[in-house]
Parts: structure tokens; C-alpha cells; sequence
């Protein structure tokens, strides 16, 4: 994506921003999604979330944001401060919204960005504003095209430069790569990786494609209600047992964890 | 200005009818009124709320029951405080329960309209309260006119200050909330103002018609419009459009104002969905 080099402006984090997790539960009713997580995630790392179904990884991003109620503590700290306000920037794992609304890519955008209503339009700074965003993915074509009648690649593609637009401190990802096609994944994968390098993004992702995520990733978190194996991607992968409770279909363990191993030569002293 | 715009009614030819205070009054309150409801009405479907604002009009029968078992004079407010508990309450019982969103509210209908109908038919009274199923528009009095406008004015300030939180839950709560914009606050607050307009608009054009005049000008607007500008400013010109027409159509017709004015709007609804996909292809050429 060479079109990230032309358009970046200097980092605007600070370089020594950290998020804590500690003890984080969370439940609805009687049942419990959530239970005694702790993490910890320093910015300019990049920690894949992964797990089965129903184990929690949304959950846990919701709780995050702030959007569900949780025990424990999630705290934040900027460059030494206690407590702070990060910036998030968050991708969602699918969208529901009415496909016929006529919400344009730039209302999206410049609802997310500026107090200035959208409904009296959208001004010619801060159309630039949204247009520089998109350029950052390859996607200024689509600023007028109406949300909903982009492809699936298209929106994640959207999705992720009004995630990056202020560039944020924390950048939470919900499976960001389904509907985007092979070459489109790749193109991601690197597009990430660019980000936290240049603006000491830390970035939370979710995700169930292993193999794709294991290079690049710092860590790997293995979560089912609670984080059952934490560490580099291949010490997490090797853990035969957790992989085989994702169910056998989604790869061939064995084949997996020799590419992973194969990939992450320094760090492949398993777990178990 | 209310002379003002007396002494241009009377002035146009063509509208006589218009020497009559009670039709200047009714126009006055249509031109307030019709640009209200498009606004609203663009978010109550892009957020998906046309049933909930459905269950608020149909609430105010229960509202007026309390308030004539109160023994007020004017059950307006009694109906007002009804309609605004009665949105903060489905949005938290939403929220709080797993039951899909129209099953609640197909409860709370249910309930809201027989206690209503249970309350207000004690003794075999109904008939008189079904001048609030249709309402009167021609009726409108100096004080209600003020009242529209204080409240078109509050709709305003709220686009001004809420519209994009707006567009942004329609699209994802969570993304909104990334964005330091909480979906309860915003839909809590929308379902406030939307329950004390429409409230207040049942006296004038009915509990039958309320929730079609929110939602055709918009439903038909989605057909034609690319952009939020555009939907907002084509739901405006149809409704406006559809409430002046149907105002004096029912004056010649000798029809419900409500009613007509609704007519007129699914006619638009119509010609816009059959046109939509022609005018939408043209866009481009437009830009």
C-alpha cells in the first residue's frame, strides 16, 4: 500500500502509552462471558485475540470501549498519567445497518470526526479531511458512494480509515478481515503492521485466521471466558489442546503450527 | 409575523379560502409542523424506530385516560408525561431484556392502547374521545401554534447539536460509542423529543395519522437521496409539499386534513419508490 508513505503525517502519539486489564469480568444475568481477564498491552504492540465462538473476544473489546458493564478495572496511562482518555479507534466485526440509507461514505466519516451537523452537508475542509482518511486505504473513490452499496472489502476498507482518522492510541479490531479476498488480506495485513510501526498504535485483534496473523503479531491471547494461554504466537499455537477445542475444520493443526514455527524462528519453545 | 403572514394569505388569489382565520391558522400550522415531522421522521427510519414511534401515538390513549380520570381540564399533559415516560422506559426494558426490540414494543402497544380504550370506555363514552383518533387541524388554536413553534425550534437545535450521533448509531452503537457518543443518551434523548412532539401533534392531526406523516416524506426521501443533505432536504420538500396540498384538498373536499395530507404523501412514497432506482442512476451526471 504505497499510498500510506505519501499522506502520513508525523506520529501524534506518544510513544509510551499502556493499557491495563486487570480482573475483568463481565456478565448478562446469570451468564458469565467473562471472568477474571487480565491483560496488559503496551502501544506499538499488536496482540491477536483468538479463541472459539462465544468465547468473549467481542465482549472484550466492548468492555473497552466502555459499552457494557464489567468488573474489575481497565485503566489507561499516557505517558505516565494515571488515568487518561485514549483515542480509540475501533473496526466493528459485521455491521447492521439499513443497506438502503442514504448515508454517504463522507456523512459516515464527518459524523465521526466533526460536530458540524451532516445534514446541512458536508463542508469542502472537511470533505479533504475525509478524502486524505480514505487516501490512507486506497479508498478516496468511494467518498461518495452511499454505504451501503459498498462490497464487504470496500467497508472494511472505510471502516478502518475512520478508525485511523484521528490517528488513535488504541486501534480495536473485530475480525477486521472477513469479506476481504486474498490479495486484499495481504494488503491489510501489511497496511496494520505500517500503522502501529509509524504511530505507536497498539492494536487489539480479533481473529480466527492464525496462520495469517502469527508473524505479524507480538502476542497472542487464547481466550475462552478467561485467557487460557497468553504469549508469542507459536508458544500459544503449539498449544495442541486449546486449537483442537476451536474445532479441527477451521485448519490442520499440524501443518499450522509447522508454519508457524517455520515463521517465528526465534520463539518456538511451546507452552506445554 | 403571524400578521405578516396574514396579510400574504389573503393576498394570493388563488387560495381563497384563506380569508378564514381558522385556514391562515391551519396553514401556519402546517408549515411548522410537516418540516418538523420530515426531520424527525429521516432518523425515526434510518434508526429504525417507525414501530416505536407508532407505539407513542397509539400511548396517548392511555395518556388522555389518566388525565380525565385525574379530572384535568386539558389531558395534554397528562398525556405528555405518559408518552416521555413510557420512551424512556421501552428503551431501557430494550436494552435490559434479550426479547427482540418488536416484541416488546407489540407489547407495550398492546397494553398502552386496550388500557386506554378500558379507561376511557367506562360507561359507554368513547365516541366522545375520537376526535383524538383523527384530530383537527383546522381547530388549532394561537397557543398551540406558539407551542409548534418552540418545539420546531427545539427539533432544530437538536439537529444541530444530536444529528450526528444520530447517523452514527444507525450505523454500529459500538462504533458510536468508540467515538465518545453513547447510543442511550443519543436514543433516549431522540425518543424523548419524538414522544413529546408527536404527543402534542395528536390533538391536530390524529393518532391514526401521526406516525404515516413521520414516516412517508422520509421513506419516500430514501428512494431519491445519496447523502444525509439530500435525504433530509427531499423529506422537507415532500412533506411540506404533501401538507400544504393535502390541507387544501381536504378544504374542498370537505375530508380530514390528517388524513389527506397522509394521502398525498403516500402518493409521493409511491411516485418516488417507482422512480427512485431512475433518478438514484442519475447521480453521477448530477455530481
Amino acid at each position: 500500500m504505497s499510498v500510506i508513505g505519501k499522506t502520513w503525517h508525523a506520529p501524534r502519539v506518544c510513544g509510551n502509552c499502556c493499557t491495563t486489564v486487570e480482573h475483568l469480568g463481565v456478565a448478562f444475568g446469570r451468564n458469565v462471558v467473562l471472568s477474571d481477564v487480565s491483560l496488559r498491552m503496551n502501544c506499538g504492540e499488536l496482540i491477536a485475540i483468538v479463541g472459539p465462538n462465544g468465547a468473549g473476544k467481542t465482549t472484550l473489546l466492548k468492555a473497552i470501549l466502555g459499552e457494557v458493564p464489567h468488573t474489575g478495572r481497565i485503566a489507561f496511562s499516557i505517558r505516565g498519567a494515571a488515568s487518561a482518555t485514549p483515542r480509540l479507534g475501533y473496526v466493528p466485526q459485521r455491521l447492521n445497518f439499513d443497506a438502503d440509507s442514504p448515508i454517504s461514505v463522507s456523512d459516515f466519516i464527518a459524523s465521526g470526526i466533526s460536530r458540524y451537523p451532516v445534514w446541512l452537508g458536508v463542508s469542502a475542509s472537511l470533505r479533504r479531511r475525509c478524502r486524505a482518511a480514505l487516501e490512507r486505504f486506497s479508498a478516496e473513490h468511494l467518498l461518495k458512494r452511499r454505504l451501503g452499496e459498498l462490497s464487504g472489502g470496500e467497508l472494511q476498507r472505510v471502516l478502518l480509515a475512520m478508525a485511523m482518522e484521528p490517528v488513535p492510541h488504541i486501534l480495536l479490531l473485530d475480525e477486521p478481515i472477513t469479506g476481504i479476498d486474498a490479495k486484499g488480506l495481504s494488503v491489510f495485513y501489511q497496511t496494520v503492521c505500517e500503522l502501529r510501526r509509524k504511530h505507536d498504535v497498539a492494536v487489539m485483534m480479533i481473529t480466527h485466521d492464525l496462520p495469517a496473523i502469527a508473524p505479524h503479531a507480538d502476542r497472542m491471547v487464547f481466550l475462552r471466558q478467561s485467557v487460557l494461554a497468553e504469549g508469542k504466537p507459536a508458544e500459544v499455537m503449539a498449544n495442541a489442546d486449546l486449537l483442537v477445542s476451536l474445532g479441527s475444520n477451521l485448519w490442520t493443526i499440524s501443518q499450522f503450527s509447522e508454519s508457524v514455527v517455520k515463521r517465528e524462528d526465534d520463539h518456538d519453545r511451546p507452552l506445554s | 409575523m403571524i400578521d405578516l403572514f396574514h396579510r400574504i394569505a389573503e393576498s394570493t388569489p388563488v387560495f381563497d379560502c384563506l380569508k378564514y382565520d381558522f385556514m391562515k391558522r391551519a396553514l401556519l400550522a402546517v408549515a411548522l409542523g410537516t418540516p418538523m415531522f420530515a426531520l424527525l421522521g429521516t432518523m425515526v427510519v434510518s434508526n429504525r424506530m417507525v414501530f416505536f414511534s407508532d407505539v407513542l401515538g397509539h400511548s396517548a390513549l392511555t395518556g388522555v385516560a389518566i388525565g380525565v380520570i385525574m379530572g384535568l381540564m386539558d389531558p395534554l399533559w397528562s398525556t405528555l408525561v405518559f408518552a416521555v415516560a413510557l420512551a424512556i422506559a421501552v428503551n431501557i426494558f430494550t436494552r435490559t431484556t434479550r426479547a427482540a426490540n418488536e416484541t416488546v414494543l407489540g407489547v407495550f402497544l398492546a397494553t398502552t392502547v386496550a388500557l386506554g380504550i378500558v379507561l376511557l370506555s367506562r360507561g359507554g363514552g368513547f365516541a366522545k374521545f375520537s376526535g383524538f383518533l383523527i384530530g383537527d387541524i383546522l381547530a388549532v388554536s394561537p397557543r398551540q401554534l406558539t407551542i409548534l413553534a418552540v418545539l420546531f425550534a427545539a427539533v432544530l437545535a437538536y439537529w444541530v447539536l444530536a444529528l450526528n450521533g444520530l447517523v452514527l448509531v444507525s450505523i454500529s452503537q459500538s462504533l458510536a460509542r468508540s467515538r465518545g457518543k453513547s447510543a442511550f443518551v443519543i436514543e433516549t434523548s431522540f425518543a424523548v423529543l419524538l414522544a413529546v412532539v408527536v404527543t402534542f401533534s395528536i390533538r391536530l392531526v390524529g393518532i391514526l395519522m401521526i406516525n404515516s406523516l413521520l414516516v412517508l416524506p422520509a421513506a419516500a426521501a430514501r428512494n431519491l437521496a445519496c447523502n444525509v443533505r439530500s435525504y433530509t432536504l427531499w423529506a422537507l420538500a415532500l412533506s411540506m409539499f404533501s401538507g400544504f396540498a393535502g390541507l387544501f384538498a381536504s378544504y374542498y373536499w370537505g375530508t380530514a386534513s390528517g388524513a389527506t395530507i397522509v394521502l398525498f404523501s403516500a402518493l409521493f412514497y409511491m411516485i418516488a419508490a417507482a422512480c427512485g432506482g431512475w433518478w438514484r442512476g442519475q447521480a453521477p451526471a448530477r455530481n
